[in-house]
Protein backbone atom coordinates (compact mmCIF):
# COMPACT_ATOMS: atom_id res chain seq x y z
CA UNK A 1 0.00 0.00 0.00
CA UNK A 2 1.31 3.25 -0.59
CA UNK A 3 1.66 6.00 1.82
CA UNK A 4 -1.25 8.20 0.44
CA UNK A 5 -3.49 4.67 0.05
CA UNK A 6 -3.06 4.07 3.66
CA UNK A 7 -3.54 8.02 4.89
CA UNK A 8 -6.84 7.75 3.10
CA UNK A 9 -8.03 4.24 4.79
CA UNK A 10 -6.58 5.28 7.81
CA UNK A 11 -8.80 8.76 7.22
CA UNK A 12 -12.12 5.97 6.31
CA UNK A 13 -11.18 4.00 9.60
CA UNK A 14 -10.76 7.16 11.43
CA UNK A 15 -14.20 8.60 10.23
CA UNK A 16 -16.28 5.09 11.00
CA UNK A 17 -14.76 5.16 14.01
CA UNK A 18 -16.30 8.47 15.17
CA UNK A 19 -19.55 7.63 13.61
CA UNK A 20 -20.86 6.29 16.46
CA UNK A 21 -19.75 8.75 19.13
CA UNK A 22 -21.46 11.62 16.48
CA UNK A 23 -24.32 10.48 16.25
CA UNK A 24 -24.65 9.74 20.04
CA UNK A 25 -24.10 13.50 20.45
CA UNK A 26 -26.82 14.25 17.68
CA UNK A 27 -28.95 11.92 19.89
CA UNK A 28 -28.14 13.84 23.32
CA UNK A 29 -28.42 17.13 21.38
CA UNK A 30 -31.86 16.33 20.16
CA UNK A 31 -32.65 14.98 23.61
CA UNK A 32 -31.67 18.07 25.78
CA UNK A 33 -32.98 20.64 23.37
CA UNK A 34 -36.13 19.30 22.57
CA UNK A 35 -37.16 16.70 24.65
CA UNK A 36 -37.48 14.05 21.80
CA UNK A 37 -37.56 10.16 22.28
CA UNK A 38 -34.17 9.90 20.54
CA UNK A 39 -32.29 7.95 23.13
CA UNK A 40 -35.36 5.73 24.32
CA UNK A 41 -37.16 6.63 27.85
CA UNK A 42 -33.93 6.32 29.84
CA UNK A 43 -31.26 7.89 27.62
CA UNK A 44 -28.54 7.92 30.30
CA UNK A 45 -29.12 3.71 30.60
CA UNK A 46 -28.60 3.86 26.53
CA UNK A 47 -26.10 6.53 26.52
CA UNK A 48 -23.49 4.25 28.89
CA UNK A 49 -24.72 0.95 27.06
CA UNK A 50 -23.93 1.92 23.55
CA UNK A 51 -20.39 3.74 24.74
CA UNK A 52 -19.55 0.38 25.98
CA UNK A 53 -20.28 -1.85 23.49
CA UNK A 54 -18.65 0.31 20.96
CA UNK A 55 -15.48 0.31 23.44
CA UNK A 56 -15.63 -3.52 23.71
CA UNK A 57 -16.23 -3.73 19.60
CA UNK A 58 -13.13 -1.40 18.82
CA UNK A 59 -11.24 -4.00 21.65
CA UNK A 60 -12.15 -7.16 19.85
CA UNK A 61 -11.44 -5.63 16.16
CA UNK A 62 -8.03 -4.46 18.18
CA UNK A 63 -7.07 -8.22 19.23
CA UNK A 64 -8.52 -9.28 15.69
CA UNK A 65 -5.75 -7.54 13.75
CA UNK A 66 -2.86 -9.88 14.06
CA UNK A 67 -5.04 -13.21 13.41
CA UNK A 68 -6.26 -11.51 10.40
CA UNK A 69 -2.64 -10.52 9.33
CA UNK A 70 -1.63 -13.90 10.14
CA UNK A 71 -4.17 -15.63 8.00
CA UNK A 72 -4.41 -12.97 5.18
CA UNK A 73 -0.85 -12.00 4.91
CA UNK A 74 -1.88 -8.52 4.44
CA UNK A 75 1.27 -6.62 7.14
CA UNK A 76 -0.11 -3.50 6.27
CA UNK A 77 -3.15 -4.89 8.77
CA UNK A 78 -1.05 -3.55 12.03
CA UNK A 79 -0.78 -0.06 10.47
CA UNK A 80 -4.40 -0.19 12.07
CA UNK A 81 -3.84 -1.63 15.28
CA UNK A 82 -3.07 1.89 17.31
CA UNK A 83 -6.10 3.17 16.09
CA UNK A 84 -8.36 0.73 17.07
CA UNK A 85 -6.79 0.30 20.63
CA UNK A 86 -6.84 4.24 20.84
CA UNK A 87 -10.92 4.41 20.30
CA UNK A 88 -11.23 1.63 22.13
CA UNK A 89 -9.88 3.32 25.14
CA UNK A 90 -11.16 6.85 24.24
CA UNK A 91 -14.96 4.76 24.31
CA UNK A 92 -14.24 3.02 27.21
CA UNK A 93 -13.09 6.69 29.28
CA UNK A 94 -16.40 7.88 27.53
CA UNK A 95 -18.38 5.09 28.93
CA UNK A 96 -16.76 5.37 32.86
CA UNK A 97 -17.14 9.21 32.34
CA UNK A 98 -21.21 8.83 30.90
CA UNK A 99 -21.04 6.01 34.24
CA UNK A 100 -20.27 8.81 37.14
CA UNK A 101 -20.97 11.97 35.57
CA UNK A 102 -24.49 11.55 33.56
CA UNK A 103 -25.49 8.67 35.61
CA UNK A 104 -24.08 8.40 39.24
CA UNK A 105 -24.16 12.36 39.57
CA UNK A 106 -24.58 13.66 42.54
CA UNK A 107 -24.25 10.11 44.26
CA UNK A 108 -20.57 10.19 42.16
CA UNK A 109 -18.59 8.72 45.36
CA UNK A 110 -20.63 5.32 44.65
CA UNK A 111 -18.33 4.67 42.46
CA UNK A 112 -15.81 3.59 45.03
CA UNK A 113 -18.36 1.85 47.00
CA UNK A 114 -19.21 0.07 43.43
CA UNK A 115 -15.67 -0.43 42.15
CA UNK A 116 -15.05 -2.24 46.09
CA UNK A 117 -18.35 -4.06 45.99
CA UNK A 118 -20.11 -4.70 42.75
CA UNK A 119 -17.46 -7.76 40.82
CA UNK A 120 -18.73 -6.77 37.49
CA UNK A 121 -18.04 -3.35 38.61
CA UNK A 122 -14.46 -3.90 39.87
CA UNK A 123 -13.72 -5.96 36.55
CA UNK A 124 -14.62 -3.24 34.26
CA UNK A 125 -12.86 -0.88 36.09
CA UNK A 126 -9.93 -2.45 35.89
CA UNK A 127 -10.38 -3.34 32.13
CA UNK A 128 -10.45 0.26 32.04
CA UNK A 129 -7.28 0.92 34.44
CA UNK A 130 -5.27 -1.32 32.09
CA UNK A 131 -6.03 0.26 29.23
CA UNK A 132 -4.73 3.47 30.86
CA UNK A 133 -1.17 2.30 30.77
CA UNK A 134 -1.77 0.80 27.26
CA UNK A 135 -3.03 4.28 25.66
CA UNK A 136 0.23 6.09 26.87
CA UNK A 137 2.67 3.79 25.93
CA UNK A 138 0.98 4.10 22.44
CA UNK A 139 3.07 6.36 21.02
CA UNK A 140 6.04 6.00 18.45
CA UNK A 141 8.45 7.24 20.97
CA UNK A 142 7.48 4.85 23.69
CA UNK A 143 7.41 1.82 22.01
CA UNK A 144 11.77 2.79 20.88
CA UNK A 145 12.06 3.51 24.56
CA UNK A 146 10.29 0.15 25.77
CA UNK A 147 11.92 -1.91 23.07
CA UNK A 148 11.23 -5.37 24.10
CA UNK A 149 9.22 -4.68 27.15
CA UNK A 150 6.68 -2.80 25.02
CA UNK A 151 5.74 -5.94 23.10
CA UNK A 152 5.66 -7.43 26.92
CA UNK A 153 3.22 -4.51 28.47
CA UNK A 154 0.77 -4.71 25.64
CA UNK A 155 -0.16 -8.45 26.25
CA UNK A 156 -2.14 -6.82 28.62
CA UNK A 157 -4.57 -6.47 26.22
CA UNK A 158 -5.22 -10.26 26.69
CA UNK A 159 -6.20 -9.83 30.18
CA UNK A 160 -8.63 -6.20 29.61
CA UNK A 161 -10.14 -8.69 26.45
CA UNK A 162 -10.99 -11.08 28.96
CA UNK A 163 -12.23 -8.43 32.08
CA UNK A 164 -14.18 -6.18 29.39
CA UNK A 165 -16.16 -9.62 28.82
CA UNK A 166 -16.98 -10.52 32.05
CA UNK A 167 -17.90 -6.55 33.08
CA UNK A 168 -20.91 -7.30 30.23
CA UNK A 169 -21.89 -10.97 31.19
CA UNK A 170 -22.01 -10.07 34.82
CA UNK A 171 -24.26 -7.32 34.68
CA UNK A 172 -27.13 -8.85 31.98
CA UNK A 173 -29.68 -10.23 34.06
CA UNK A 174 -31.04 -13.58 32.38
CA UNK A 175 -30.47 -13.21 28.74
CA UNK A 176 -26.88 -13.90 27.75
CA UNK A 177 -27.02 -14.08 24.13
CA UNK A 178 -24.95 -10.96 23.41
CA UNK A 179 -21.87 -11.12 25.98
CA UNK A 180 -22.10 -14.40 24.71
CA UNK A 181 -21.10 -13.43 21.33
CA UNK A 182 -18.40 -11.29 22.56
CA UNK A 183 -17.23 -13.88 25.01
CA UNK A 184 -17.12 -15.99 21.86
CA UNK A 185 -15.38 -13.53 19.54
CA UNK A 186 -13.01 -13.01 22.02
CA UNK A 187 -12.17 -16.62 23.03
CA UNK A 188 -11.61 -17.00 19.31
CA UNK A 189 -9.34 -14.35 19.36
CA UNK A 190 -7.11 -15.57 22.49
CA UNK A 191 -7.39 -19.07 21.33
CA UNK A 192 -5.79 -18.55 17.73
CA UNK A 193 -2.74 -17.23 19.48
CA UNK A 194 -2.18 -20.65 21.64
CA UNK A 195 -2.88 -22.39 19.11
CA UNK A 196 -0.06 -20.39 17.04
CA UNK A 197 2.26 -20.60 20.09
CA UNK A 198 1.63 -24.97 19.71
CA UNK A 199 2.42 -24.58 16.31
CA UNK A 200 5.79 -26.47 14.91
CA UNK A 201 7.78 -23.45 13.59
CA UNK A 202 9.96 -25.10 11.44
CA UNK A 203 8.65 -22.97 8.07
CA UNK A 204 7.97 -19.60 9.56
CA UNK A 205 7.58 -18.37 6.17
CA UNK A 206 5.17 -20.89 4.69
CA UNK A 207 2.29 -19.19 6.82
CA UNK A 208 3.06 -15.46 5.92
CA UNK B 1 -59.28 -4.83 23.14
CA UNK B 2 -61.47 -3.52 25.86
CA UNK B 3 -61.67 -3.03 29.49
CA UNK B 4 -64.48 -5.06 31.07
CA UNK B 5 -67.29 -3.90 29.76
CA UNK B 6 -69.59 -2.08 32.82
CA UNK B 7 -69.09 0.06 33.31
CA UNK B 8 -66.76 1.66 30.34
CA UNK B 9 -64.52 4.42 30.99
CA UNK B 10 -66.15 7.37 30.20
CA UNK B 11 -64.25 9.30 27.66
CA UNK B 12 -60.91 7.98 28.29
CA UNK B 13 -59.47 6.98 25.13
CA UNK B 14 -60.04 9.75 23.64
CA UNK B 15 -58.47 11.97 26.58
CA UNK B 16 -55.29 13.74 25.18
CA UNK B 17 -52.09 13.55 27.46
CA UNK B 18 -51.86 17.13 28.03
CA UNK B 19 -55.60 17.53 29.08
CA UNK B 20 -54.71 14.00 31.21
CA UNK B 21 -52.35 15.55 33.31
CA UNK B 22 -54.20 19.14 33.72
CA UNK B 23 -57.12 17.31 34.95
CA UNK B 24 -54.74 14.78 37.40
CA UNK B 25 -53.44 18.53 38.88
CA UNK B 26 -57.06 19.54 39.41
CA UNK B 27 -57.89 15.95 41.16
CA UNK B 28 -54.66 16.65 43.48
CA UNK B 29 -55.80 20.06 44.23
CA UNK B 30 -59.19 18.56 45.13
CA UNK B 31 -57.41 16.33 48.19
CA UNK B 32 -58.11 13.13 48.44
CA UNK B 33 -61.38 11.40 47.41
CA UNK B 34 -64.00 9.67 49.21
CA UNK B 35 -63.53 6.02 50.17
CA UNK B 36 -63.30 3.48 46.98
CA UNK B 37 -65.01 0.68 47.11
CA UNK B 38 -62.67 -0.22 50.40
CA UNK B 39 -65.38 -2.00 52.10
CA UNK B 40 -64.64 -5.29 53.07
CA UNK B 41 -60.52 -4.52 53.39
CA UNK B 42 -60.29 -5.40 57.18
CA UNK B 43 -61.31 -9.11 56.65
CA UNK B 44 -58.69 -10.02 54.25
CA UNK B 45 -58.02 -13.25 55.26
CA UNK B 46 -55.17 -15.24 56.98
CA UNK B 47 -52.81 -14.51 58.78
CA UNK B 48 -56.02 -13.14 60.53
CA UNK B 49 -53.85 -11.59 63.26
CA UNK B 50 -52.13 -9.00 61.81
CA UNK B 51 -53.69 -5.54 62.02
CA UNK B 52 -53.57 -4.83 58.11
CA UNK B 53 -54.38 -1.22 57.03
CA UNK B 54 -57.00 1.40 57.64
CA UNK B 55 -59.14 2.49 54.66
CA UNK B 56 -57.45 5.89 55.59
CA UNK B 57 -54.32 4.82 55.70
CA UNK B 58 -54.36 2.69 52.17
CA UNK B 59 -55.84 5.62 50.62
CA UNK B 60 -53.19 8.32 51.14
CA UNK B 61 -50.81 5.60 48.86
CA UNK B 62 -53.73 5.78 45.97
CA UNK B 63 -52.01 8.15 44.36
CA UNK B 64 -48.99 10.80 44.75
CA UNK B 65 -48.42 14.65 43.73
CA UNK B 66 -45.25 13.38 41.79
CA UNK B 67 -44.30 14.26 38.33
CA UNK B 68 -45.67 11.60 36.38
CA UNK B 69 -43.97 9.46 33.68
CA UNK B 70 -44.62 9.81 30.01
CA UNK B 71 -47.41 7.81 28.37
CA UNK B 72 -44.88 7.37 25.59
CA UNK B 73 -42.21 5.89 27.94
CA UNK B 74 -43.82 3.71 29.91
CA UNK B 75 -45.50 1.97 26.84
CA UNK B 76 -41.93 2.23 25.25
CA UNK B 77 -39.57 0.88 27.78
CA UNK B 78 -40.80 -2.54 28.97
CA UNK B 79 -39.41 -5.57 30.32
CA UNK B 80 -41.61 -7.78 29.09
CA UNK B 81 -38.89 -10.83 27.94
CA UNK B 82 -41.80 -12.96 26.59
CA UNK B 83 -42.03 -10.57 23.33
CA UNK B 84 -38.14 -10.01 23.64
CA UNK B 85 -35.25 -8.83 26.02
CA UNK B 86 -34.42 -5.42 25.14
CA UNK B 87 -36.70 -2.49 26.82
CA UNK B 88 -38.44 -1.71 23.46
CA UNK B 89 -38.76 -5.50 22.21
CA UNK B 90 -42.25 -5.36 23.85
CA UNK B 91 -43.81 -2.37 22.08
CA UNK B 92 -43.42 -3.89 18.69
CA UNK B 93 -43.64 -7.74 19.17
CA UNK B 94 -46.64 -7.50 21.52
CA UNK B 95 -49.04 -6.17 18.87
CA UNK B 96 -49.22 -9.75 18.35
CA UNK B 97 -50.69 -10.58 21.71
CA UNK B 98 -54.67 -10.96 20.86
CA UNK B 99 -56.52 -9.79 24.12
CA UNK B 100 -60.13 -11.03 23.11
CA UNK B 101 -61.16 -13.54 24.06
CA UNK B 102 -59.31 -13.90 27.56
CA UNK B 103 -60.23 -16.04 30.45
CA UNK B 104 -58.37 -16.48 33.80
CA UNK B 105 -58.23 -20.48 35.60
CA UNK B 106 -59.11 -19.94 39.61
CA UNK B 107 -58.18 -22.24 41.08
CA UNK B 108 -56.71 -24.39 44.38
CA UNK B 109 -57.85 -23.86 47.80
CA UNK B 110 -61.22 -21.85 47.51
CA UNK B 111 -64.86 -22.69 47.37
CA UNK B 112 -66.23 -21.56 43.96
CA UNK B 113 -62.81 -22.41 41.26
CA UNK B 114 -63.47 -21.91 37.62
CA UNK B 115 -62.47 -20.69 34.16
CA UNK B 116 -64.07 -17.04 33.62
CA UNK B 117 -64.20 -14.59 31.20
CA UNK B 118 -62.54 -11.24 32.37
CA UNK B 119 -65.96 -9.64 31.62
CA UNK B 120 -67.31 -11.53 34.10
CA UNK B 121 -63.94 -12.00 36.59
CA UNK B 122 -63.95 -7.93 36.65
CA UNK B 123 -68.24 -7.93 36.64
CA UNK B 124 -69.30 -5.24 39.05
CA UNK B 125 -66.25 -3.75 39.71
CA UNK B 126 -65.43 -0.23 38.51
CA UNK B 127 -62.22 0.38 37.57
CA UNK B 128 -60.42 3.13 39.94
CA UNK B 129 -57.29 4.99 39.15
CA UNK B 130 -54.13 4.66 41.14
CA UNK B 131 -50.96 6.66 40.85
CA UNK B 132 -48.15 4.71 42.03
CA UNK B 133 -44.17 4.44 41.69
CA UNK B 134 -42.78 1.50 40.06
CA UNK B 135 -39.18 1.15 40.99
CA UNK B 136 -37.55 -1.70 38.77
CA UNK B 137 -34.92 -3.97 40.51
CA UNK B 138 -32.54 -2.51 37.83
CA UNK B 139 -32.47 0.87 39.71
CA UNK B 140 -34.79 3.16 37.43
CA UNK B 141 -38.47 3.82 38.47
CA UNK B 142 -41.55 5.61 36.84
CA UNK B 143 -44.45 7.30 38.32
CA UNK B 144 -47.89 5.53 36.41
CA UNK B 145 -51.57 6.23 36.60
CA UNK B 146 -53.29 3.03 36.28
CA UNK B 147 -56.44 1.87 36.16
CA UNK B 148 -58.07 -1.06 37.87
CA UNK B 149 -59.44 -3.10 40.46
CA UNK B 150 -58.08 -4.36 44.00
CA UNK B 151 -57.13 -7.70 43.62
CA UNK B 152 -58.32 -8.24 46.95
CA UNK B 153 -62.07 -7.73 45.68
CA UNK B 154 -61.58 -9.91 42.69
CA UNK B 155 -60.20 -13.29 44.89
CA UNK B 156 -63.00 -13.12 47.47
CA UNK B 157 -65.60 -13.68 44.59
CA UNK B 158 -63.78 -17.24 44.68
CA UNK B 159 -64.03 -17.61 48.33
CA UNK B 160 -60.46 -18.79 49.71
CA UNK B 161 -60.59 -21.41 52.31
CA UNK B 162 -58.21 -21.48 55.41
CA UNK B 163 -55.59 -23.22 53.50
CA UNK B 164 -54.89 -20.21 50.93
CA UNK B 165 -52.04 -18.95 52.51
CA UNK B 166 -50.69 -17.67 49.04
CA UNK B 167 -51.48 -17.11 45.87
CA UNK B 168 -49.28 -17.84 42.84
CA UNK B 169 -50.13 -16.37 39.55
CA UNK B 170 -49.70 -17.34 35.83
CA UNK B 171 -48.95 -15.22 32.40
CA UNK B 172 -49.84 -16.68 29.04
CA UNK B 173 -47.04 -18.38 27.67
CA UNK B 174 -47.91 -18.96 23.73
CA UNK B 175 -45.02 -19.04 21.66
CA UNK B 176 -47.29 -18.26 18.59
CA UNK B 177 -47.74 -14.64 19.91
CA UNK B 178 -45.14 -14.42 21.95
CA UNK B 179 -41.61 -14.76 20.39
CA UNK B 180 -39.67 -14.43 23.57
CA UNK B 181 -41.14 -17.60 24.77
CA UNK B 182 -39.32 -19.19 22.28
CA UNK B 183 -35.99 -18.56 23.61
CA UNK B 184 -35.18 -20.10 27.19
CA UNK B 185 -33.81 -16.34 28.85
CA UNK B 186 -36.81 -17.90 31.99
CA UNK B 187 -38.34 -20.95 32.66
CA UNK B 188 -41.68 -20.24 31.02
CA UNK B 189 -44.12 -19.38 31.83
CA UNK B 190 -43.47 -16.67 34.23
CA UNK B 191 -44.86 -17.19 37.37
CA UNK B 192 -45.50 -14.80 40.44
CA UNK B 193 -46.82 -14.59 43.86
CA UNK B 194 -48.07 -12.93 46.88
CA UNK B 195 -48.61 -13.84 50.63
CA UNK B 196 -53.06 -13.79 50.95
CA UNK B 197 -52.11 -10.75 53.24
CA UNK B 198 -50.08 -9.15 50.57
CA UNK B 199 -52.78 -10.30 47.40
CA UNK B 200 -55.51 -8.82 50.10
CA UNK B 201 -53.95 -5.47 50.64
CA UNK B 202 -55.62 -2.57 49.33
CA UNK B 203 -52.76 -1.71 47.65
CA UNK B 204 -52.68 -4.17 45.53
CA UNK B 205 -54.17 -3.61 41.90
CA UNK B 206 -55.24 -6.00 39.55
CA UNK B 207 -54.72 -3.03 36.61
CA UNK B 208 -56.54 -3.35 33.10
CA UNK B 209 -55.79 0.29 32.06
CA UNK B 210 -53.12 3.00 32.25
CA UNK B 211 -53.30 6.84 31.82
CA UNK B 212 -57.01 6.28 31.11
CA UNK B 213 -56.89 3.94 28.42
CA UNK B 214 -57.25 -0.09 28.31
CA UNK B 215 -53.76 -1.66 29.10
CA UNK B 216 -51.48 -1.53 26.15
CA UNK B 217 -50.30 -5.11 25.05
CA UNK B 218 -46.81 -4.14 26.35
CA UNK B 219 -47.54 -3.21 29.38
CA UNK B 220 -49.28 -6.81 30.16
CA UNK B 221 -52.86 -6.49 28.51
CA UNK B 222 -54.94 -7.50 29.24
CA UNK B 223 -54.62 -8.02 32.95
CA UNK B 224 -51.69 -7.93 34.92
CA UNK B 225 -50.65 -7.14 38.55
CA UNK B 226 -49.01 -4.26 40.60
CA UNK B 227 -48.00 -4.14 44.01
CA UNK B 228 -46.38 -0.88 44.05
CA UNK B 229 -44.05 -1.80 47.00
CA UNK B 230 -42.23 -4.65 45.46
CA UNK B 231 -39.98 -4.23 42.62
CA UNK B 232 -41.41 -4.25 39.44
CA UNK B 233 -40.84 -7.79 38.30
CA UNK B 234 -43.61 -8.87 40.87
CA UNK B 235 -46.40 -7.45 38.71
CA UNK B 236 -46.45 -10.29 36.70
CA UNK B 237 -48.88 -9.13 33.53
CA UNK B 238 -51.17 -11.38 30.62
CA UNK B 239 -52.51 -13.37 33.65
CA UNK B 240 -54.22 -16.61 32.74
CA UNK B 241 -54.10 -18.06 35.80
CA UNK B 242 -54.55 -17.76 39.67
CA UNK B 243 -54.25 -20.42 42.10
CA UNK B 244 -54.96 -20.26 45.62
CA UNK B 245 -52.03 -22.28 47.26
CA UNK B 246 -50.40 -23.47 51.15
CA UNK B 247 -46.74 -22.75 50.41
CA UNK B 248 -45.11 -20.52 48.97
CA UNK B 249 -45.41 -20.56 45.11
CA UNK B 250 -42.41 -20.28 42.38
CA UNK B 251 -41.58 -17.34 41.26
CA UNK B 252 -40.22 -17.04 37.54
CA UNK B 253 -37.00 -14.52 39.00
CA UNK B 254 -36.48 -16.29 42.04
CA UNK B 255 -35.74 -19.88 40.09
CA UNK B 256 -33.81 -17.97 37.52
CA UNK B 257 -31.78 -16.56 40.26
CA UNK B 258 -32.81 -17.72 43.62
CA UNK B 259 -29.67 -15.81 45.49
CA UNK B 260 -30.66 -11.90 43.68
CA UNK B 261 -34.26 -12.16 43.63
CA UNK B 262 -36.44 -13.26 46.94
CA UNK B 263 -39.75 -14.42 46.78
CA UNK B 264 -41.04 -10.89 48.66
CA UNK B 265 -38.51 -8.24 46.64
CA UNK B 266 -39.94 -5.55 48.63
CA UNK B 267 -38.44 -2.14 47.66
CA UNK B 268 -35.39 -1.85 50.01
CA UNK B 269 -32.66 0.39 50.15
CA UNK B 270 -30.80 -1.63 52.77
CA UNK B 271 -30.42 -4.60 50.87
CA UNK B 272 -28.54 -4.45 47.78
CA UNK B 273 -28.85 -6.38 44.71
CA UNK B 274 -25.94 -8.84 44.72
CA UNK B 275 -24.56 -7.08 41.36
CA UNK B 276 -25.57 -3.34 42.36
CA UNK B 277 -26.77 -0.95 44.86
CA UNK B 278 -30.37 -0.26 45.50
CA UNK B 279 -29.90 3.12 47.27
CA UNK B 280 -31.02 4.96 44.93
CA UNK B 281 -32.84 5.02 41.44
CA UNK B 282 -33.37 7.15 38.22
CA UNK B 283 -36.54 8.63 38.24
CA UNK B 284 -37.68 8.30 34.67
CA UNK B 285 -40.47 11.35 34.96
CA UNK B 286 -41.45 14.70 33.73
CA UNK B 287 -43.39 15.53 30.28
CA UNK B 288 -40.38 15.68 27.98
CA UNK B 289 -36.75 12.89 27.52
CA UNK B 290 -34.83 14.16 30.23
CA UNK B 291 -30.63 13.91 29.60
CA UNK B 292 -29.79 13.48 32.80
CA UNK B 293 -32.40 11.69 34.64
CA UNK B 294 -33.13 12.91 38.43
CA UNK B 295 -31.16 10.20 40.64
CA UNK B 296 -33.17 10.00 43.61
CA UNK B 297 -32.89 7.95 46.89
CA UNK B 298 -34.49 4.52 47.33
CA UNK B 299 -37.24 4.25 49.71
CA UNK B 300 -38.11 1.81 51.66
CA UNK B 301 -41.06 -0.53 50.50
CA UNK B 302 -40.89 1.98 47.93
CA UNK B 303 -42.50 4.94 50.26
CA UNK B 304 -45.41 2.72 51.16
CA UNK B 305 -44.12 1.92 54.08
CA UNK B 306 -47.02 3.90 56.38
CA UNK B 307 -49.21 1.16 54.52
CA UNK B 308 -47.67 -1.83 54.33
CA UNK B 309 -44.36 -2.19 56.77
CA UNK B 310 -46.74 -3.95 59.01
CA UNK B 311 -47.42 -6.63 57.26
CA UNK B 312 -43.76 -7.78 57.77
CA UNK B 313 -43.32 -6.87 61.55
CA UNK B 314 -41.07 -8.94 63.14
CA UNK B 315 -39.67 -10.80 59.96
CA UNK B 316 -35.99 -10.06 58.64
CA UNK B 317 -36.12 -8.04 55.65
CA UNK B 318 -32.39 -8.97 55.02
CA UNK B 319 -33.55 -12.62 54.96
CA UNK B 320 -36.73 -12.46 53.46
CA UNK B 321 -35.32 -10.11 50.96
Amino acid sequence: MTPHKLQVAKTVVHLAALAPLALLLWQMWAVAKTGSNALGADPVAEIEHRLGLWALRFLVLALAVTPLRQLTGWAVLVRFRRMLGLYAFAYATLHLVAYVGLDLRGYWTQLFEDIAKRPYITVGFLAWLLLVPLAVTSTTGWIRRLGRNWARLHTLVYAIGVLAVLHFWWLVKSDIREPALYAGLVALLLGWRIWKRWQPRTFPSARA
Amino acid sequence: MRLHPTPPIPAGEITPEAVYRDRRRLLAALGALPALGLSGCGEAAPPPSRVVVTPEQARSGFRTSEELTREADATSYNNFYEFGTAKDDPATAAKTLRTTPWTVAVGGHCAKPGKVSLEDLLKGLPPQERIYRMRCVEGWSMVIPWLGVPLGDVLKRFQPTSKAKYVAFTSLADPRQMPGVRVPTLDWPYREGLRIDEAMHPLTLLATGLYGKPLPQQNGAPLRLVVPWKYGFKGIKSIVAITFVESMPKTAWNMAQPSEYGFYSNVNPAVDHPRWSQKTERRIAGSASKLFAERIPTLPFNGYAGQVASLYAGMDLKKWF
